[in-house]
């Protein structure tokens, strides 16, 4: 074979696969999209012997070709679909060597569909340690295809398997092994004229599931169903004739291959950690210590590096007032989309520590441990134990979390835990509900020992994760399944993490992160920029003339003032000003004045643009200490009552409108991306905003 | 629970407890058979039922040579003799 080849990678969960896919391509990868699905397609690029490029697809893991869940669903539509652009010219699948008999399941599935294949042995320096002996030539005669032992982990065998693809022929070597002329024969030789095909397994395979696949036309689907409505094919039955006809073709192939003189028990370091890690009482108590390790290290490790990435978008606009011509298009690149870029990169400390921990967890088989244990209590709120992860996440970020939902199947428990993570309170809240606390919560000790200001900041996380598994709970009665849950899963034995494979992840998902949700930000941080520096002719213009004036003056009390003053003048007659007047009369219930309407409105863009705008409007200097904003907003008084804004009853009432409200757009950009739709992140920004205001004036009408 | 003909007591693989070894004989959910076969729990094959998670489901359960975890829904369709 001349020129670049296509290769996919196909194997279970768990055989070590991504690493595979990650030693062959370096970082020399990509992640696309499957085309109307939401799953990632890992794409990337291997020098093969004689100056050969191959291109190297890895599909999503899967026990066999007829799928659970979505990411699975791609392995047939790539492999089925000779026009599809990731069809292969070879695939290579990986098999867990401790693990042989399972493994193969999917290898005789994937070789009956007559694509050339070339099989990866890997973890055969586990499988020798557990005494575990597979005769590699006589596997191969059997088969009729090369056989390649490896270890992705330890890094050997990789010459030899780039070797044996080169070697690889057109066209398919592999035994025709198990016997399939008993599967409605009848049926498949009408689907085989329908199909225009040879091959009897395809049709096989299409007569069970043609609907999800977008590349027949009407009439084909209809053909097809008339097939097997004449023949009386029924699926299921088929399906499981189908696997134990495998797994006796399987043991024929196996018997005399494997020798496993394995007298030890092999999985008792597994075991012993299992009785402590899941233990009854130990299991629950470890994986919070474990929590509580991941969200203070996500708070601790994060601060270097964001107070870096901030000083370095300050430096940058400055410098940028500094060397660029003054003028509007300056001022939209460096307070707009610098900013809003700003806005962005800040993000990524949390999302790489965060998942760099997931990966850890995931990598060591610790992960699936706590969706073991939580399960049964998830379910109860119409989740499933793996919308643990996610959840936990939010608590420092939502969108790396809602990106981790990917791998929960039942497409139900993942649309409810997207929905309801992002009221987990993030760590975007904190400087809101610290600012809010400090003004109108008296540093004061309970009982000697309980800082008063430090529990009603617990009291506020506590709200937001009821609150979660509140709306989850009511979603549960809402949402209509689409498919049966179940929670059938591996529980793979305890490993080392691979270093390597976390630095991956580290860096996949934050470029993802840039690049998916950063469009959207900018653009709407532009927008807000926008609002928030234009306003009506007449108005800049009168401000501008009083401002003159008074410079002409030369008072020099208020010249001292008078950008600060000026600036917030301007802010209050801007569009986003005018803004904050005409929204007043439906948040005055809640206890807000106009004041607060523009910092909910600039909240939008991010939550923390709160403290910001406070800042501005209280005509504060952008550096001044918080104590001077705390102070300025201690003194703010109703013009009309004399009385202060701040109250007790008003704070509370806005911090648990920052609790609920969903005021982060990035959160609704990665909500659109993993649901590829508008209607959740819709859904979900409108169900947020009404409970926010709900409760805001529950509270504020109860407190005044 | 019914005894047959060679005196082997069949029950379904939810009512063990932990420690206790079974041999698959059938499912009652042909739709879940098919899932359950494709991960190795295929009739004649041993189970051994590992542990129950802190709550009481789901369980671990030793089957073809790993470690499989499944609700006791699952459990449930899994005809098993001792």
């Amino acid at each position: 074979m001349a020129g670049n080849i296509k290769i996919a990678l196909v194997g279970n969960p768990n055989t070590g696969k991504s690493t595979l896919f990650n030693l062959l391509t370096g970082l020399n990868q990509k992640i696309g999209n499957f085309p109307g699905i939401t799953v990632d397609k890992k794409l990337g690029y291997c020098k093969l012997p004689g100056d050969r490029q191959a291109e190297i697809t890895d599909l999503p893991g899967t026990y066999s070709l007829y799928p659970k869940s979505k990411d699975e669903r791609i392995v047939l539509q790539v492999l089925a679909d000779s026009n599809n652009p990731s069809h292969p010219d070879i695939v290579v699948v990986v098999a867990d060597a401790t693990n042989l008999r399972r493994n193969l399941l999917l290898y005789t599935q994937v070789a009956d569909m007559g694509i050339p294949t070339v099989l990866a042995l890997n973890m055969t320096d586990m499988a020798k340690k557990e005494g575990i002996d597979i005769n590699v030539n006589k596997l191969s005669e059997r088969l009729g295809i090369q056989v390649v032992p490896i270890s992705a982990r330890s890094n050997t065998g990789m010459d030899l398997l780039k070797q044996a693809i080169n070697n690889t022929t057109r066209i398919a070597t592999q035994a025709e092994g198990t016997d399939l002329h008993l599967m409605a024969p009848e049926a498949v030789e009408a689907a085989k004229k329908v199909l225009k095909t040879d091959n009897g397994y395809l049709a096989l395979q299409l007569l069970h599931q043609h609907e999800p696949l977008s590349i027949f036309s009407a009439e084909q689907h209809v053909s097809l169903e008339e097939i097997k409505k004449v023949h009386h094919f029924e699926s299921s039955k088929l399906q499981a004739a189908e696997t134990i006809a495998r797994y006796r073709y399987l043991g024929t192939v196996l018997s005399g291959v494997i020798e496993d003189t394995g007298a030890v028990r092999k999985f008792a370091i597994s075991d012993g950690l299992d009785a402590v890690l899941t233990n009854r009482f130990w299991g629950f108590l470890i994986f919070i210590a474990i929590l509580f390790f991941i969200f203070n290290s996500i708070f601790s490790w994060s601060t270097y590096p964001m107070d870096m990435i901030e000083y370095a978008f300050v430096w940058l606009t400055e410098y940028g007032h500094q060397h660029l011509p003054d003028g509007l298009l300056t001022n939209l690149l460096l307070d707009g989309v610098v900013a809003g870029l700003g806005g962005v990169v800040i993000f990524i400390p949390q999302i790489a520590i965060l998942f760099a921990f997931i990966s850890i967890l995931e990598d060591t088989g610790y992960m699936a441990r706590v969706t073991f244990m939580m399960d049964k209590v998830m379910r109860k709120f119409g989740m499933s134990g793996k919308s643990v992860v996610p959840m936990i996440g939010s608590l420092a970020c939502a969108v790396p979390s809602i990106m981790s939902a990917r791998n929960i199947e039942s497409w139900k428990d993942r649309i409810i835990t997207i929905m309801v993570a992002p009221l987990v309170s993030c760590s975007a809240r904190l400087p809101v509900y610290t600012l809010l606390i400090s003004l109108v919560v008296p540093q004061k000790m309970l009982w000697g020992f309980i800082n008063l200001q430090g529990l009603t900041l617990m009291g506020m996380y506590v709200i937001s994760i009821l609150a979660a598994v509140f709306v989850a709970f009511i979603m549960k009665f809402m949402i209509k399944a689409r498919e049966k849950s179940y929670f059938i899963m591996e529980l793979p034995v305890y490993r080392m993490p691979r270093w390597t494979n976390v630095l991956y992840t580290m860096y996949e998902k934050s470029k993802t992160f840039v690049f998916e949700a950063g469009k959207v930000i900018i653009a709407i941080s532009i927008v807000l920029w926008v609002l928030a520096t234009y306003g009506p002719s007449e108005r800049f213009e009168a401000i501008d003339k009083k401002y003159a004036a008074i410079e002409a003056k030369k008072d020099s009390l208020q010249v001292s003032t008078l950008e600060r003053d000026k600036a917030a003048e301007r802010l209050e007659n801007s569009y986003a000003g005018i803004l904050g007047h005409v929204i007043e009369p439906a948040i005055r219930p809640l206890g807000f004045d106009w004041k607060i309407g523009i910092a909910l409105i600039t909240s939008f863009a991010a939550r923390e643009a709160f403290v910001g705008t406070m800042a501005t409007i209280y005509s504060v200097d952008n550096d001044g200490e918080v104590a001077t904003i705390r102070n300025k907003m201690r003194g703010a008084r109703n013009p009309d009552t004399g009385l202060p804004v701040f109250t007790f009853a008003t704070a509370f009432s806005l911090m648990l409108f920052y609790a609920f409200a969903m005021q982060c757009m990035s959160t609704v950009a990665i909500v659109f991306r993993e649901t590829k739709s508008w209607k959740w992140p819709v859904i979900q920004l409108v169900y947020m905003t009404g409970m926010a205001y709900v409760a805001s004036l529950i509270a504020y009408q109860l407190l005044k | 629970m019914r005894v047959n003909s060679h005196h082997y007591i069949q029950m379904k693989l939810s009512q063990l407890s932990p420690g206790e070894r079974a041999t698959i004989v059938s499912f009652t959910d042909l739709e879940m058979s098919v899932k359950l076969m494709e991960m190795g729990c295929l009739p004649g094959e041993e189970v051994e039922i590992e542990r129950f998670a802190p709550m009481g489901c789901p369980i671990a359960i030793r089957v073809a040579g790993y470690q499989l975890c499944l609700r006791k829904s699952e459990a449930s369709i899994i005809i098993i003799e001792q």
